[in-house]
């Protein structure tokens, strides 16, 4: 397993977060982890139920001054 | 003082351009000088090619010649840069030819790469290059009934470019007479039919009015050709009769041939637009790794940045600006309607209802561009 990597999509309206993480998770390895850092709130819930959907881990999200951090591990 | 302009598209040429018209005096005296190298001697305008594909532009419209969009002074090669060699501050050409610079700006933009799905590159049209614009172009001519998948790739450059197909499409075959025929399906990556939430609340009714059919949550894994069915990464099929993909892009070979960036996306900072870890080294437009549109008006917003801070770096030994992210994407809604969405770091788009002033004012800037591009709008 590599380094975790971190996909910096603060401020970001588009792509957003999540097709940022669609387009990177395509760039590590099955097993490598991932963290999303997000300024949009509904990115936090829209990433683990795309995560759930397609089958990748969710490891946990948390929130730190308006900042999301969306963790999860690439499984397929 | 050697300012190096890496890429002769949108950004690099208003860059170059802006950079030029500040510097006059110096770029006379010889106390500056900027270069552009490129790959091509004719610029062209991309945002043209999906009009193309629905006949309401021809391929000519599209070109310049490079060098006529220059301001004079501006050293034009068409040479592209094959090596980058920064702890040098060189670049080495297809030539052989070895440029030196104290300034390097790296806009060497983005191209599709379909390669990257099973079976997408030889079952789907596109419209991301005049050959596969036209390609498409009769492609739909000859369609005379059947469904039409819309499908794409993360990431792509031009974010509007799904929707606006797809309603041009809508208006085509009522044009044609044959909507009843045909069934368009529009496809989306994720849980609504467009990544900005207000454009996919005005869009998906939209749609619904329309009676185009779509599908959200569809991630385009493989494409079956013979059975003419895509599969998605969540495990769901669809059937086509013609599949029109908006694929999935990456940063040119060079960026990443000479370890760059990844994918051929550079690190860059995303308010100095500097390559990180390198302070005489900008990036702009699709190079960049920042999480924006790859558009070309973010190329735009960012080479006014950057050019301002060059001219300032030159002047006054510091930039003077920072690049807070602002993109504008018109959204052609059909033939005769469009609307807009501008947005940056903080604030969100708000796009209003389409109205027919603003696809007039689209069609103008078709025409406009060439004005833009030489950095005067």
């Amino acid at each position: 397993m590599s380094e975790k990597k971190i996909i910096d999509a603060r401020g970001s309206f588009c792509p957003g977060p999540l097709m940022e993480l669609i387009a990177g998770i395509k760039m590590v390895e099955i097993g490598d982890e991932i963290e999303v850092l997000s300024t949009d709130k509904g990115s936090a819930a829209e990433i683990p139920q795309w995560l759930k959907k397609v089958g990748h881990e969710h490891l946990g999200s948390r929130e730190e001054a308006g900042v999301w951090h969306v963790n999860l591990k690439r499984s397929k | 003082m050697k300012i190096l302009v890496i890429g002769g598209g949108m950004g690099g040429t208003i860059l170059a351009n802006n950079v030029a018209r500040t510097l006059k005096d110096e770029l006379k005296s010889g106390k500056v000088q900027i270069t552009m190298l490129s790959a091509s001697d004719k610029h062209m305008y991309q945002p043209g090619l999906l009009y193309v594909a629905v006949g309401r532009m021809t391929p000519d419209e599209l070109y310049r010649d490079q060098a006529s969009l220059l301001e004079p002074g501006i050293q034009f090669h068409v040479d592209p840069v094959e090596q980058f060699m920064l702890d040098a501050n060189q670049v080495k050409t297809k030539s052989g030819k070895v440029h030196g610079y104290d300034i390097m700006v790296i806009a060497t933009g983005s191209r599709m790469f379909p390669d990257s799905i099973p079976g997408l590159k030889e079952n789907a049209e596109f419209f991301y290059t005049e050959e596969t614009a036209v390609k498409l172009f009769h492609r739909l001519r000859e369609f005379q009934g059947g469904k039409i998948v819309i499908a794409m790739g993360v990431p792509h450059k031009c974010p509007m470019a799904p929707l606006e197909i797809t309603f041009m499409l809508n208006e085509y075959f009522m044009e044609r007479g044959i909507r009843d025929k045909v069934q368009i399906h529009y496809t989306y990556p994720i849980g609504r039919v467009h990544t900005l939430e207000n454009v996919a609340k005005w869009a998906q009714p939209e749609m619904d009015r329309v009676g185009i059919t779509y599908e959200t949550l569809f991630n385009l894994k493989s494409v079956d050709g013979e059975k003419r069915v895509l599969h998605s990464e969540e495990g769901t099929e669809i059937s086509y009769d013609m599949l029109i993909s908006i694929p999935a892009h990456k940063g040119m070979e060079v960026i990443e041939t000479n370890k760059l960036g990844q994918n051929g996306w550079i690190p860059t900072d995303r308010y100095n637009l500097n390559m990180e870890g390198r302070s005489n080294v900008f990036v702009l437009g699709d190079t960049t790794n920042i999480p924006i549109s790859k558009a070309g008006s973010t190329a735009h917003f960012e080479a006014e940045t950057v050019g301002a801070n060059i001219a300032a770096l030159v002047r006054f030994g510091a930039p003077v600006r920072k690049y807070d992210g602002k993109v504008f994407c018109f959204i052609q809604t059909g033939s005769e309607s469009a609307t807009y969405a501008m947005f940056n770091y903080i604030k969100p788009p708000d796009p209003k209802a389409p109205t027919r002033a603003i696809h007039w004012f689209k069609l103008a800037y078709n025409k406009l561009y060439w004005i833009s591009a030489r950095g005067l709008l």
